[in-house]
């Protein structure tokens, strides 16, 4: 019998919500099982209620799930925000000292929380990790795990052990006064990684050798900068968190045309800064790698939920003509290597590289499989090193790609121009040369092209009804496949992971195998509808869209899909 | 394209324009202090003291309006080997660039920042800039310029450790202020008196002359933030050029953990090193 379960941790900002559902999360992970977590929660410190879900399966997860089995909730709120989502036989876990609870169904797990953290842990904080303890009691979760958990995330010492005493103590409660609703036995040895979107991007980074990183805090990538900085001294990197996004782009043109990878990472609005640094990357030549992190807008939006609205923003973000390239990591493994993609995309063709993720997959855990360090390249593109002549950094080519060369280096000088520039770099405005270096700067995108690596076909080569979607949707769009399929529908799907230079024969080729054709997307207008139109002239026969700054669940686009005709 | 005898660009800067002075100080500075082109890095703005860098040799990042000192500061930090001077008008740096100019001091980079003060915006044609004096009448401001902000105070005020006038007049003086800004180890800013002969007919050459003084001919001390803030309100009948403030701080690349093993143009990548990070997420 496959075990799939779900969990829920409700509470207040401040309450440890995220504490308890990572905790969770790692747990189930260090015992062999697959998770996909994500979180949701407001744009404020302490208050107001935020969530946090945990699936947990035998067999890969990739999806959260609606129904819940076991509502954690730290606050009274969370009991009445939630319930309708309870499935039935729902556990609920609550204080029941200090949230009398009406009802009188079996299914209603009152443990003490504050009282035994108080009494067990010294710390009626630790509220939190006794709930934590009393759930994994409540499905027989092996002790010592949860120990090793626990010590290992809060680096052993005292508050370790404190936590580790809270968490026996909801553990043993539990144990005494309910009867096991599972008995969760550990599969497997373990050896998977739990992590997000976020810490995917900067372990990509830091693997293909970014040394330096400018970035202004802002959600949903923050957590990039932070885990970069977290590592600079032990890997030589520079975080710099200068006075606004404006002046992080132009740092790292600074520091990329000084010689070393560097990247920046920002949300939609913040990126609104950056367009002009985004251009002077482009005509400067600069290899510059930029995160972009959507949230729904326009403006501030909502700043700490998720959507897919700026497809079309990236895609044309600045004046003038120039190459770019643009990549949507489907995974959190595809986060991985697309980063590493993405620098070596840059230095090969001189020119930027933008990395689209959104709230939900850079919050969302996932386990996975190691990354395999040996599979990591690095292409600087074409150095030069010597030869005929004066350097001249804009050299014209047939690839369009000049050597490149660093200040600093003996016998070079090298200039460049955000105005237009001849060969050598410097400003020029005759109207010749003009052409031919607009001509050189577009001819990358034929070398670009090649690299970008078609969409993921799944399912089928040919069905009856296709369903497209790109970015962070990948997960629940594969399980809705597989859903309908099991119902005997006649399903594939298409996912684009690299969207730009965009590979419109191969898609051509897909689509007009498919008798009906939706894309599914997190935004408002259907904005990679609008450009598989643009450029292969087909138009899909519908769109399923959300935008109502949540994720999609398989649940929603099976039934979205079925009120289509499929 | 034009180019000249050392195969740089024809210069396209008006006749009698303040900028070639500043442009003989450069040079005069670089060469006295004999470092070789390929280890000087020009970053400049937009507006005519942006073009300054491709008429020198050297390495030249030409960059946006107002943007030379993010660009600067960061070039700086990956290779400090390099001897990084930021070039910019007033327009530039203290309008579309304000917010940077104050961070960039605040941060005291060890960069050298030249800004070409000619209180107009030349290369649009005649506008007020944010040093115009009050009063200046310009065809956006009819009724004459408003409040000049006072960029030396400001200077000070960020936290720059090196802040200085020069004269685009007087070459020998500048090129000497240049220079100790280029070996002062911090954020240096040298503001440069810079007479626009076609846009700027108040504060011209003559105007200048009359009014400029050198305080390394005073017995003025420059070690003394609040003395020096003082100094800095100095202007109108008698207006001081030289170092107005000087201090050793602690610059931005001198703390970071990164550097001390060397440039980070010159570390390799080795991806492998990132094991013991994902062993982590384990």
């Amino acid at each position: 019998m496959p075990i799939e379960m779900n969990f829920m941790v409700g509470g207040e900002a401040g309450q440890g919500v995220q504490s308890v559902g990572f905790l969770l999360a790692k747990a189930f992970t260090r015992a062999g099982y697959h998770v996909f977590a994500d979180q949701d929660y407001e744009s404020r410190i302490r208050g107001g209620h935020n969530f946090f879900r945990v699936r947990v399966k035998d067999s890969e997860v990739r999806a959260i799930a609606e129904p819940v089995d076991v509502l954690i909730a730290l606050n009274r709120e969370s009991i009445e925000l939630h319930r309708k989502e309870l499935v039935k036989g729902e556990v609920i876990v609550f204080d029941d000292e200090k949230t009398k609870e009406a009802s009188d169904r079996s299914s209603i797990f009152g443990v003490p929380l504050s009282r035994l953290a108080e009494e067990k842990a010294g710390n009626k904080l630790m509220s939190n990790t006794v709930a934590l303890g009393a759930t994994l009691g409540l499905v027989g979760f092996e002790l010592s795990t949860l120990d090793q958990v626990l010590r290992d995330h809060f680096h052993k010492g005292e508050l370790a052990e404190n936590n580790v005493k809270a968490a026996r103590a909801g553990y043993e409660y539990a144990q005494a006064n309910f009867k096991e609703m599972h008995h969760i036995k550990p599969i497997g040895d373990g050896q998977r990684m739990l992590l997000n979107g976020n810490e995917s991007i900067a372990l990509g980074a830091i693997a293909a050798g970014c040394k330096f990183i400018a970035a202004y805090p802002m959600t949903p990538v923050t957590p990039i900068m932070e885990y970069m900085a977290s590592k600079a001294r032990d890997f030589d990197l520079v975080v710099v968190q200068p006075e606004d996004e404006i002046a992080a782009i132009n740092m790292v043109v600074g520091a990329a045309f000084a010689g070393v990878r560097a990247m920046t990472a920002t949300s939609g609005s913040g990126f609104c800064l950056m367009v002009e640094g985004l251009g002077l990357a482009g005509i400067t030549e600069t290899p510059i790698v930029a995160v972009e992190g959507q949230r729904p807008g326009p403006a501030v939006g909502l700043p700490t939920r998720t959507e897919q609205g700026d497809l079309q923003f990236m895609l044309h973000a600045h004046h003038g003509e120039f190459p770019r390239a643009v990549l949507a990591p489907a995974t959190v493994e595809d986060a991985f290597w697309l980063t590493v993609k993405a620098f070596n995309l840059a230095e090969r063709y001189q020119t930027p590289v933008i990395i689209m993720t959104d709230h939900h997959l850079a919050s969302s855990y996932t386990t996975v499989n190691p990354f395999d360090l040996s599979e990591v390249t690095i292409d600087r593109g074409i150095l030069y090193s010597g030869g005929d002549g004066e350097y001249k950094r804009h050299r014209l080519t047939k690839s369009g790609v000049s050597p490149r060369a660093f200040p600093g280096q003996e016998g070079v000088l090298v200039a460049t121009d955000a105005d237009e520039h001849d060969e050598a770099g410097h400003l020029t405005e005759d109207a010749d040369m003009r052409a031919k270096q607009v001509q050189k700067r577009l001819r990358k995108l034929f070398g670009l092209k090649n690299d970008i690596s078609p969409p993921r076909l799944e399912g089928s080569r040919k069905a009856e009804t296709m369903l497209i979607g790109w970015g962070s949707t990948y997960g629940a769009l594969h399980e809705s496949m597989t859903i309908l399929r099991k119902e005997g529908k006649d399903v594939n799907l298409l996912h684009f992971s690299e969207l730009w230079p965009f590979p419109a024969e191969a898609v051509a080729d897909v689509l007009d195998r498919a008798c009906f054709s939706y894309v599914v997307e997190n935004n408002a207008t259907g904005q990679l509808a609008r450009l598989i139109r643009a450029e292969t002239g087909r138009e899909v026969s519908g769109r399923i869209l959300k935008f109502d700054g949540h994720p999609f669940t398989p649940a929603y686009i099976v039934e979205q899909a079925k009120k289509e005709g499929c | 394209m034009a180019t000249t005898a050392e195969g740089l660009p024809q210069i396209a800067w008006c006749p009698g324009c303040g900028n070639f002075g500043i442009l003989r100080a450069v040079n005069q500075a670089l060469g006295d202090l004999g470092i070789p082109p390929h280890r000087v890095l020009m970053v400049s703005g937009i507006g005519q003291a942006g073009k300054l860098p491709h008429y020198t040799k050297c390495n030249v990042l030409n960059m946006l309006h107002g943007r030379t000192l993010p660009a600067a500061s960061a070039a700086k930090i990956v290779n400090p080997e390099l001897t990084v001077i930021a070039v910019g008008g007033d327009g530039d740096g203290y309008g579309e660039g304000g917010n940077h100019f104050i961070h960039a001091a605040r941060r005291n980079h060890d960069i050298t920042y030249l800004v070409h003060d000619n209180q107009v915006y030349g290369l649009t044609k005649g506008q007020a800039s944010p040093t115009s004096d009050r009063g200046f009448p310009t065809k956006t401001s009819l009724e004459g310029a408003w409040s000049p902000m006072n960029p030396i105070a400001l200077a000070i005020a960020s936290g720059a450790s090196f802040v200085a006038r020069g004269f685009a007049g007087d070459v020998e003086h500048l090129a000497s202020l240049i220079k100790a800004g280029i070996q002062h180890k911090g954020f240096a800013l040298i503001d440069i008196l810079q007479p626009c002969v076609s846009f700027n007919h108040l504060n011209t050459y003559a105007w200048y002359r009359e009014r400029v003084y050198k305080l390394e001919e005073t017995d003025y001390d420059a070690d003394d933030k609040l003395v020096s803030f003082q100094k800095a309100q100095e202007w109108g009948e008698r207006i001081p050029i030289g170092i107005i403030y000087q201090k050793l701080l602690p610059t931005f690349g001198g703390q970071l953990p990164a550097l001390q093993k060397g440039p980070l143009v010159k570390q390799e990548i080795e991806p492998r090193r990132a094991q013991k990070l994902l062993d982590e997420f384990l």
